[in-house]
């Protein structure tokens, strides 16, 4: 399944994304999706240096779908990642990016 | 209330300081993550799914209106205007940025508060009766306790880096409010025969994967060996915890596999040989401490309040409230208010900046300056008189917190569940907020009667489930989330943690699962006088499992 890198950012802990350009971005539908595994493990391994550089932590990798474009996470815990607590829409991604 | 000493104010200071020169060190790279993650954790500051989050001490869940007004504050400016009243008695806020956290802190240490020890393997958080001081059946009020327990344990050089976490809870009253059996050390003061004051200690008790009600380990201990019994305790247990096993590291492990008596042998021991007076309170200082916990001015009343009573006679909402959120006051003519965070379908704990503003205005001038949190997540104004509660009542009702449901079934405990906590395997408050709005306040939820509904998104039960009368705890399942149904857990003097029902719920089913016993519950009571708990004791698991099962075939997933 395809995948997404995320992390956070050190100086704010926000979730962000790393994009095609290899930049970390806060919205998820500007995330770049992994299909391949060794592009995957290339991009992980890219994202680490950028753990070593103080720019972000807590770097994983997560199962996404897309249809017509539109990105979605696969597991709850990573839905709620994406978007925001799913009891306080008005905060969290959904409310910026949305 | 305690005053900062200039000890307390210099050593707060100084690590306000320290942490800001770790942050600093931390941003331009001279400290790594692994290096000040326990920095950061020293300090109640964690990283969560959406962003980092700070978990505020508020001492034995004791606040002024100018603490409250300062948490509002800091939740408004750096932060998203919410906090959120943990079942700890503390305040998290959501989305601090770590740039921040220092000048956060600095705000905190300005009104003598901290984040200190709300995380990591040390002594948290002392916690205490919530209704402390006030309580109609207290006898001896338990906070000059945990202030010098407080004292004690911050920044205990021995006891910094335990097997694991270690919580301690005190209470004077005779029900017990503070759930002391589920922790590590619950003291409940008491009288012996001769009318000196002393502690019940209990040892061993504690949630998460392996539920335990505590031991009692003394039934004496006189006021002036806490701190010295209490240094025993945990030195047996920083010495013979296990560190092989974070899951088995809780000091209720090491009293289960040492047995009760051979722990007791072991403590005595400890104590008798270091008892050597260095750590024996004396009378003066628990005075002194004593003087900061004097109670306000509240001079008695007439016991009969002209307003309160024609109020309570017109206005049934008003009565309403009045029946589920004011206790009994140990001064005739006062009122303790419970001022629900719990609306109908809002998210348990949940407080704006702009509800603590108006509670703290409310304390300042209704409520001798003081504001308690409950570790069911509820605010408290501990000193309310008769008179003055049905405009308390209006003001709170303007602001959504006036809900007449303190000890009612949609009174629940909720974690914040997988909706923040990177620990979470299911959400909670979602839980939480769909059975509140299908038992609802209304004549329904007040004929159900006292029922505390507890929810933990995870096994580590920050919401209490395992002594929940219904308790609730989410799991993931092969990527789905199920939950789990405990019945007959209770965390007041008649400690005990709940039965498993049998197999978990989905998301969908859980809410109508809970509906079925309750519903069984109300078809078997004795009378209404027979709380859920009592019909539980009395009837045991078979007729709600019957309900839930074999009624409900498509209940198993």
């Amino acid at each position: 399944m395809p995948q997404v890198i995320s992390a956070n950012r050190l100086i704010d802990g926000l979730l962000v994304f790393l994009d095609r350009a290899g930049s970390w971005v806060e919205p998820f539908q500007s995330a770049a999706v992994y299909d391949d595994k060794g592009e995957l493990e290339l991009a992980l391994a890219k994202a680490q240096q950028d753990v070593g550089a103080n720019k972000v932590v807590d770097v994983a990798a997560f199962e996404v779908k897309s249809k017509s474009g539109i990105l979605s996470a696969v597991t709850m815990r990573d839905i709620i990642r994406t978007r925001g607590p799913s009891v306080r829409p008005d905060h969290g991604k959904q409310a910026q990016f949305s | 209330m305690y005053r900062y000493d200039e000890f307390d104010a210099q050593f707060v200071h100084e690590r306000v300081e320290q942490f800001r020169d770790q942050v600093a060190r931390r941003l331009t790279g001279e400290l790594n993550e692994d290096q000040f993650r326990i920095h950061r954790l020293m300090n109640g500051l964690y990283l969560q799914l959406h962003a980092y989050m700070l978990r505020i001490a508020i001492p034995y869940g004791t606040l002024s209106s100018k603490q409250m007004r300062k948490l509002a504050e800091i939740a408004r400016r750096y932060d998203k205007s919410y906090g959120h009243f943990t079942t700890r008695q503390n305040l998290q806020l959501n989305w601090p940025a770590l740039k921040d956290v220092p000048d956060i802190l600095a705000e905190l240490a300005s009104v003598e508060m901290h984040a200190i020890q709300t995380s990591g393997n040390c002594i948290r958080n002392v916690t205490a009766d919530h209704f402390a001081g006030a309580a109609a059946d207290e006898f001896e009020d338990p906070r000059p306790y945990a202030e010098i327990l407080r004292q004690w344990s911050s920044i205990h050089p021995e006891f910094s880096f335990l097997p694991r976490k270690f919580k301690i809870a005190v209470t004077g009253a005779t029900s017990d409010r503070a759930a002391i059996q589920v922790h590590d050390i619950g003291l409940q003061l008491l009288r012996n025969d001769k009318g000196e004051l002393g502690f019940a200690v209990y040892v061993g008790g504690g949630q998460g994967r392996t539920p335990m009600v505590a031991k009692k380990i003394r039934d004496f201990l006189p006021v002036a060996d806490l701190l010295a019994y209490c240094e025993a305790i945990v030195r047996v247990y920083n010495l013979e915890g296990r560190r092989d096993n974070k899951y088995k590291a809780r000091i209720k492990i090491l009293v289960h596999e040492k047995g009760l008596e051979a722990m007791r042998t072991a403590v005595e021991a400890e104590f008798a040989e270091r008892n050597d007076q260095r750590l024996r309170l004396p009378q003066s200082e628990i005075d002194r401490i004593h003087a900061y916990f004097a109670p306000p001015d509240v001079k008695p009343r007439p016991a009969q309040s002209k307003a309160f009573e024609t109020r309570l006679s017109a206005d049934a909402k008003f009565a309403a409230f009045v029946n589920s959120n004011v206790s009994a006051h140990k001064v005739p003519g006062y009122g303790i208010v419970t001022i629900s965070l719990k609306p109908i379908g809002k998210i348990p704990g949940d407080a704006t900046s702009d509800q603590m503003d108006v509670v703290a205005h409310l304390a300042e001038h209704y409520g001798h300056d003081e504001i308690r949190v409950s570790h069911e997540q509820n605010l408290v104004m501990p000193y309310v008189a008769l008179d003055d509660i049905p405009h308390v009542y209006d003001e709170l009702a303007k602001h959504d917190l006036a809900c007449a449901n303190a000890g009612q079934i949609s009174d629940i405990i909720s974690c914040p569940g997988m909706d923040y906590c990177s620990l979470a395997t299911a959400r909670s408050i979602p839980v939480a907020q769909r059975i509140s709005q299908h038992f609802g306040d209304g004549d329904r939820a007040h004929a159900i009667g006292p029922l505390k509904i507890k929810i933990s998104g995870c096994i580590n039960a920050c919401g209490h489930h395992h002594v929940g009368h219904i308790g609730i705890l989410g799991l993931e399942r092969k990527g789905v989330e199920t939950y789990q149904i405990t019945l007959g857990g209770s965390a007041d003097e008649t400690c005990s943690v709940g039965d498993i029902t049998g197999p978990g719920f989905s998301y969908e089913d859980v809410v109508g699962a809970v509906n079925t016993v309750v519903e069984t519950y109300m078809g078997l009571r004795k009378d209404s006088a027979e709380d859920f708990l009592s019909a539980y004791r009395r009837l045991g698991m078979a007729p709600f499992k019957a309900a839930l099962y074999e009624k409900n075939p498509g209940a198993d997933i």
